[in-house]
């Protein structure tokens, strides 16, 4: 059915698929910047699927919203790899697993 | 036609390239991985007239993102690898994959009922996607006059992010401050150090 | 005049307080003294009040001080109910009370907590005016375990002997047992009447249902019970003799004990109201404690044994004439028994001052040469319990025996038996005490033979108890003709209470040929008692064992019966109720905090701090709540 026409369900279906590989991916790795990278592809995913509905819904404020989560994105990868670097000085090699202070 | 034929093939290269940052065991290898999603979801904006997101996506997602994280996997190391056989938590593959396999199926669903009902929200009027104006203008135009508030308040989030970054990399303030050489020419003559022309003992 | 009726309790609890704060200083005698001067002051403001009361037209007078209590509609007021009753009682209680603190003064003597005792004896005083000047139930309730707290601390007053100790813990228990069911019967008055002031609820008394009247009856009956030791909770006054003499001339001789009958005579209204079964088991409970009483103490050797069951006879007498209906005579003889058993314990206590601290009877005899004051009085006293004419105690009895006559002729039998006995065993005490040889350092059977014994030197007691006694003695003699049987006009004493008594007491009918036979036939059965005693103790013309068996020296076997059952399956009934409280409900209260605990401890275990469990749960949320959002959308 995707594959017969290309219509906007396609593009929907595409972003679906990429926005679950991220979210395994975040689920499953365990090197920080490895899953960095997949909430990104997820943003990625999403960022598809707003640009989508906004040609599906006529409208330019799917475009805007992309803009926006794009900027976002930015700051927050700078934040991140900003927490990354800082405890990978103290403890070289360490994984998410590692920081699990904040235990009940 | 060639739509079709470049919706292929960005979709496969998406997809590859999204399997890949999550499969590789070296952190590089996701990155460049990365990189090929992103310029296939560039090239899918560009399918979607949307211009200048596919500009900004090259430029600055491609270009200064994910050029960022490489800098950081320099820095942290390369040769970290890690171990994708084992897994310490237990229980968290199986349902890993439940849970994303169930958003999978959600999300179809959802994308299913938007193909045979068609979408719940109306064609928008007053923001209408322009035929006259170039989608970089009405973008802009859109930007700068009904939502200049969150942009300006983005461009605050920024700053605010950089300077974030900028305190938490700093080295630690541990170190203690080197002492203040003391002048010379209060010394004693027999402990100053002798002047001597560079180009002379050089020579 | 009368409005001076505020003063009554005031002195003593005056006297308490200044005995409070400055008794050490105070010392001996001058503590003493002024506790008998508040008394005593009392006394002759009672009697100014009483002489105001009479000229009055109503003979009542009431007054509320302050609102104590105020909450919704149950308002409890400190205020004062002067009637024929309240005065009737407040006139001896201050008057044998004064006397009694007198005595005190000298038979306390060298004791090194002298003050302190008059401050007992002068709350005691107070609270027992509170109980009695009171216009509602709680006030009476509040004087009922004020007498009941001084008790505890008089009777246990040398504490230093243990057993001393527990027998003022005993009184206490025991009247608590018995203030159960005074507070019942308070709750169930005001859930029927609404009140609990004399003067609301006893006019409306007949308007309460059968069964209501009835509980309120024998819920307060079962608090005078356990206050003036009848059939069951009599135990604790034999052992209350632990005491001082005088606190058991004054608290369980004149007035503690009467506090029950005073409360049946005041709530007479709503005995009447009740079903016929009370009164009459209130007749029987009556003789039967008197008749049970009455051999108990015929094989006692302790004199003051002997007049604790004595005391408890005389109550079954006064509660036999309860349930007879003769509310009035019930009164009569508080007063008359006031005078004559007072005065017996205090010669007692002259005796055993005398004596040394001598108590038991087997080691006395042929004192009345040595101690004659004592003596003549304790004989006049003999005389009147004995129901010899013309002393005060056989016009009361007799008229209780005329009046269970008319409720039912066994009860009658069974008082004159009763009152046989009583002459029977008091005259036995005053020959042993009085004549006959001087056994003072006579062996006593289970003692060792050959044990040396000090030299007695008997000798009358000083004129601080001797006064007492001849004052006391005079009114046991005399006080009988307050009320006469023969016309109308000698009958002042029934009169003078017929506002509170006369309406739904009995009303008797006999003529004047039959109260003279019935007079003759108390005074043949008195006489008869003496002169039986006489010949088995003076003349020894008849064996004494039979007359004292074991059953009756050990009272029936019932307070040892008592001591068993607490020591053995009440102990074990203490200690499973302990553990239920230890196990089942401290455990459920603990175990509610350690079931949290646990569970806590489980569910601490999804924060294990890994962040990638973190994001499973929200993928795992996220999915949930797409799937019910499902469930709402509509296609």
């Amino acid at each position: 059915m995707i594959l017969a026409t290309l219509n906007d369900t396609s593009y929907l279906v595409l972003s679906a698929m990429v926005f679950c590989i991220g979210a395994f991916g975040v689920l499953i790795r365990r090197n920080p910047l490895v899953m960095l990278m997949c909430v990104e592809l997820m943003l990625n995913a999403v960022n598809l699927t707003f640009v989508t509905f906004g040609r599906m819904l006529n409208d330019i404020s799917g475009q805007v919203i992309v803009f926006f989560v794009l900027v976002v994105a930015a700051a927050e990868v700078v934040v991140g790899l900003g927490i990354i670097v800082a405890i990978a000085r103290r403890r070289p090699g360490a994984t998410a697993d590692d920081v699990s202070l904040l235990r009940g | 036609m060639v739509d079709w034929g470049v919706f292929i093939v960005c979709a496969v290269i998406v997809l590859s390239g999204s399997i890949g940052v999550v499969i590789s065991r070296n952190p590089v290898h996701s990155a460049l991985s990365l990189v090929a999603t992103l310029f296939g979801v560039a090239v899918l904006f560009l399918e979607q007239d949307a211009q200048l997101l596919a500009a900004v996506q090259v430029i600055v997602y491609t270009g200064a993102i994910v050029v960022l994280i490489l800098f950081v996997i320099m820095l942290l190391g390369v040769d970290q690898e890690e171990d994708l056989g084992e897994e310490p938590l237990v229980g968290q593959r199986i349902l890993a994959g439940i849970g994303v396999a169930a958003l999978l199926a959600s999300l179809l669903l959802v994308i299913i009922g938007v193909a045979h009902h068609g979408l719940t929200g109306k064609p928008s009027s007053s923001a209408a996607l322009s035929k006259t104006q170039t989608n970089v203008a009405q973008l802009g135009h859109s930007i700068f006059t009904t939502w200049i508030f969150p942009f300006e308040i983005t461009a605050g989030l920024l700053t605010i992010a950089v300077i974030g970054a900028v305190v938490m990399a700093r080295r630690p303030d541990s170190y203690e401050p080197l002492p203040e050489p003391e002048p010379m020419t209060d010394r004693p003559e027999e402990e100053q150090a002798e002047l001597v022309d560079a180009e002379e003992a050089g020579s | 005049m009368v409005s001076l009726v505020w003063l009554i309790p005031a002195l003593p609890l005056l006297g308490f307080v200044i005995l409070l704060l400055l008794g050490p200083r105070l010392g001996e005698p001058a503590s003493g003294w002024l506790a008998t001067a508040m008394v005593g002051a009392a006394f002759v403001v009672s009697l100014i009040a009483f002489i105001g009361l009479h000229s009055r037209a109503a003979h009542t007078y009431t007054h509320t001080y302050f609102t104590w209590i105020s909450v919704g509609r149950f308002q409890v007021d400190f205020g004062v109910l002067f009637d024929p009753l309240s005065s009737a009682m407040i006139l001896f209680i201050t008057g044998v009370g004064a006397l009694i603190h007198l005595y005190s003064i000298g038979y306390m003597h060298g004791d090194s907590r002298y003050p302190r005792f008059f401050l007992y004896m002068n709350l005691f005083v107070f609270s027992m005016l509170v109980l009695v000047l009171g216009d509602n139930l709680l006030l009476t309730f509040l004087g009922w375990e004020g007498v009941g707290v001084c008790s505890y601390f008089l009777i246990s007053f040398w504490f230093e002997k243990p057993a001393n100790a527990t027998a003022g813990k005993k009184a206490f228990i025991t009247n608590r047992v018995g203030d159960w069911g005074f507070m019942v019967g308070i709750f169930i008055t005001w859930f029927t009447y609404g009140s609990i002031t004399y003067t609301h609820f006893l006019p409306v008394s007949q308007s309460a249902a059968t069964t209501a009247a009835t509980f309120i009856s024998v819920m307060l009956l079962i608090g005078a019970v356990g206050k003036s030791a009848q059939i069951p909770l009599y135990i604790w006054l034999p052992d209350a003799m632990a005491g001082p003499t005088p606190v058991s001339a004054l608290i369980h001789a004149a007035t503690m004990v009467t506090a029950g009958v005073y409360l049946m005579v005041r709530i007479n209204p709503v005995l009447h109201a009740a079903s016929p079964w009370v009164t009459t088991m209130i007749a029987w409970l009556g003789v039967g404690t008197a008749l049970l009483a009455a051999t108990i103490a015929i094989a006692q050797t302790d004199i003051k044994k002997v007049l604790a069951y004595s005391t408890i006879s005389q109550l079954g007498y006064m509660f036999l004439a309860v349930g007879s209906g003769g509310y009035w005579a019930a009164i009569f003889h508080m007063i008359t028994h006031a005078f004559f058993k007072a005065l017996l314990f205090l010669g007692a206590g002259s005796v055993i001052h005398g004596m040394h601290d001598e108590q038991d009877m087997r080691r006395m005899g042929a004192l009345r040469k040595l101690m004659p004051i004592t003596a003549g009085t304790f004989i006049v006293a003999w005389l009147a319990i004995s129901g010899v004419p013309p002393f005060s105690g056989f016009w009361s009895k007799d008229e209780i025996l005329t009046y269970a006559l008319h409720k039912s002729p066994a009860l009658y039998v069974v008082g004159l038996f009763t009152a046989l006995l009583t002459a029977f065993y008091m005259s036995r005490l005053v020959y042993r005490i009085f004549f006959g040889d001087a056994r003072w350092t006579d062996p006593i059977p289970g003692e060792d033979p050959a044990e040396e014994r000090p030299e007695v030197h008997p000798h009358e007691s000083p004129w601080t108890m001797t006064v007492p006694l001849v004052i006391l003695a005079f009114f046991a003699a005399v006080a009988g003709f307050i009320n006469l049987p023969f016309s109308g006009s000698t009958k002042w004493l029934e009169d003078w209470l017929s506002p509170v008594t006369g309406r739904y007491g009995a009303e008797l009918t006999y003529s004047n040929a039959t109260i003279i036979v019935l007079l003759t036939i108390s005074t043949i059965v008195a006489l008869g008692g003496i002169g039986l005693a006489y010949l088995v103790y003076l003349r020894k013309r008849i064996p004494a064992e039979p007359f004292e068996p074991e059953l009756f020296a050990k009272g029936w076997y019932y307070d040892i019966a008592i001591s068993d059952f607490m020591g053995g399956p009440g102990r074990k009934m203490a200690d499973g109720l302990a553990w239920f409280d230890r196990t089942v409900i401290d455990g459920a209260v603990n175990g509610i905090g350690s079931a949290f605990r646990g569970s806590g401890n489980v569910v601490r275990r999804v924060q294990n701090g890994y962040v990638r469990t973190y994001a499973l749960g929200m993928t795992i949320g996220a999915v949930a709540l797409l799937v019910y959002i499902f469930t709402r959308v509509q296609y």
